[in-house]
């Protein structure tokens, strides 16, 4: 108690000393708050656009069906069961069939994923009621990001040409009928979406899929010869990403916090230094050395806590704000080939503010007790004359 | 009247560079309970080291020093510690109060080592500081206060313990004549009124008017040790 109230005085006294150590040290514990905070919104809003808008709450892919390998995409497909159609009509599962393709927007030539999707699903956001208008013959609807690759419009008509099931070429032309916006850019892309039956047709795949996606009211139950992917297989890529933002951003994140303990760690030689007679006489008066190194880390140790304190002053009123009007990153977004919304909303846990909260302390007090060590070995009598030692 | 400190062939050696400095050479003294005693001598002649060693701030190369029944050489850095706590008081030169504390939380300072609790911490503090006169500054800071306040304040710090022995290093040197005796009257009434040992290390002949027995020291030996009436 002598020690907090103590170093709580000295601290207070020390003055301008004291508050720009403070200053740095709220600085790095705001920043470190915010920078985690923001990570975890991106991560949030990153996973949920994900299964909103591709990978539902796990998808059932053919055995031979590799992401990667667009050689598999030719043989992946697996006729729908009439237990499969149950489900399908129940709204737990949507098939989606893909076939590789090749389109001719404005006479230049262009590789496609074309995917085949029921019209009528609510299981992804994507707005696929849109292929049901077919007044002016086939309909596709694409992504933004696709749309200005292939500078098509809608409305526009483009030649599609693919391979069916038996390896026979064929040609089309599909009229645009909606270009959708959306934050995942691997269902954009590249992509185009057209209607099941019209696909299945066109690959002579009839009642076939690739893929099944799973929605909300699905129990992910196994189903025979398709293999299931949860949704953790299916955002690992986007995990690792974000752990990998996260690590780049921890190592800056330390460096601030090093260079503001290195400032304490000054403060506390000087303040060592320059009160060597304070140091003597609380020997003098009955402390232990150990307990007058305890005086001293403690008054170390609380510029973490006036930083934090001083943090919170700003920072609740400034995470408050950033949270409600959300962080833009512009239209660099549709560069990056990541998930990643237009405006992030940044995620503070209390598990993120006590973690970093426990990291600054921690760090101060150490950074406070090294120099104070110094103590233990000093001689009184030659500390009471404010000697050199 | 009882002893408290006990010094037999002390002897305390300095190292400077490759040899020794012997600062005091074969000491013999003892002090009983009350007595008002001062060590003087030149500049060098090992005052405020025969202090130090019987505060327990330093410990003897040869002979012994035994203070409150406890041999200084032998004891621990808590057990050294406890022995200021408890019966040890200080005042130095330069009052070495704490500039962030007020007046009562000076004084109140070693009380709080002792884990005394708060209202017989509140009476023994402010009766220190009736002691000294001090008692309608409570709230100052040290900054605020003149040299003879400051060391008054030093004066009640280092009696609300109640000490057996109070040491004082040069309590007057950085006082003016008026301050210095009003320091030495208020610091020989407590000698009396409370059966308090007060030893000073000084070359000031102001304090030495007011002390009872004189050690006079010259080049770490005791040259004479007398009794004034």
């Amino acid at each position: 108690m002598i020690a907090f109230k103590l170093a709580l005085k000295n601290l207070i006294g020390a003055g301008l000393r004291t508050w720009l150590n403070v200053a740095v040290l709220s600085f790095a514990f705001v920043l470190m708050v915010f920078y985690y905070g923001m990570m975890d919104g991106w991560n949030r809003q990153g996973k949920k656009d994900t299964k909103d808008w591709e990978i539902g709450q796990g998808q059932y892919w053919h055995p031979d069906y590799d992401k990667y390998d667009p050689y598999t995409i030719q043989d992946a497909h697996l006729p729908l069961t009439p237990e499969i159609k149950k489900q399908i009509k129940e709204g737990e599962l949507t098939p989606v069939l893909l076939t590789q393709a090749t389109i001719y927007p404005q006479g230049r030539m262009q590789s496609a994923l074309l995917r085949g999707v029921d019209p009528d699903q609510k299981i992804l956001k994507i707005p696929t009621s849109h292929l049901k208008d077919t007044q002016n013959g086939y309909s596709a609807i694409i992504g933004k990001r696709m749309a200005e690759n292939t500078r098509l419009k809608v409305g526009d008509q483009v030649l599609i040409r693919w391979r069916d099931k038996n390896g026979m070429f064929d040609a089309i032309d599909m009229h645009i009928t909606a270009i959708f916006k959306c934050d995942v850019p691997s269902i954009d892309n590249g992509q185009m979406y057209i209607s099941l039956d019209v696909l299945q047709h066109m690959t002579n795949m009839k009642d076939e899929a690739s893929i099944l996606v799973a929605g909300e009211n699905s129990d992910l139950k196994p189903i025979e010869n398709w293999v299931f992917k949860d949704t953790d297989f299916l955002l690992a890529e986007f995990d690792a990403l974000i752990q990998s933002k996260k690590a780049g951003g921890t190592i800056l994140q330390g460096v601030l916090l090093i260079i503001a303990l290195l400032a304490i760690f000054d403060t506390q030689v000087l303040s060592i230094f320059r009160r060597q007679k304070e140091i003597g006489t609380y020997i003098a008066l009955g402390m232990t050395r150990k307990q007058v190194v305890g005086i001293f880390t403690v008054e170390g140790g609380a510029h973490s806590i006036l930083a934090i304190l001083v943090g919170a002053v700003y920072g609740i009123p400034l995470f408050i704000w950033l949270n409600t009007i959300g962080l833009s990153f512009g239209g660099s977004n549709a560069d990056m080939g990541i998930t990643i919304a237009e405006k992030i909303y940044p995620y503070y846990t209390l598990g993120l503010i006590v973690t970093t909260l426990i990291i600054v302390v921690i760090s101060a007090t150490i950074v406070s007790y090294l120099p104070a060590r110094k103590i233990s070995k000093m001689k009184p009598t030659d500390a009471l004359k404010g000697k050199l030692q | 009247m009882a002893t408290i400190i006990n010094i037999e062939n002390l002897v305390k050696r300095f190292p400077v560079g490759k040899s020794y400095f012997t600062a005091l050479n074969q000491v013999n003294l003892s002090f009983g309970r009350g007595e008002f005693a001062g060590f003087v001598g030149p500049s060098g002649s090992g005052k405020t080291t025969l202090l130090n060693i019987i505060g327990s701030l330093d410990t003897p190369t040869e002979g012994s020093a035994i203070v409150m029944e406890k041999s200084i050489s032998e004891l621990t850095h808590k057990q050294s510690a406890q022995l200021r706590n408890k019966h040890i008081g200080f005042i130095f030169q330069t009052y070495n109060l704490l500039p962030v504390y007020t007046v009562f939380e000076n004084v109140e300072f070693s009380l709080l080592l002792q884990k005394m609790n708060g209202t017989e911490r509140k009476k023994a503090v402010m009766q220190a500081l009736e002691w000294v006169g001090l008692s309608d500054k409570v709230k100052s800071k040290p900054s605020m206060l003149s040299g003879g306040e400051c060391q008054r304040v030093a004066i009640a710090r280092s009696m609300v313990k109640k000490p057996e022995i109070v040491l004082a290093d040069e309590p007057t040197a950085n006082l003016d004549s008026k301050n210095s005796h009003h320091i030495l009257q208020t610091m020989k009434t407590l000698n009396k009124e409370l059966n308090v040992t007060f030893l000073f290390a000084t070359h000031d002949e102001k304090v030495m008017k007011y002390l009872e027995r004189i050690v006079s020291l010259e080049d770490g030996k005791v040259v004479s040790d007398k009794t004034s009436l």
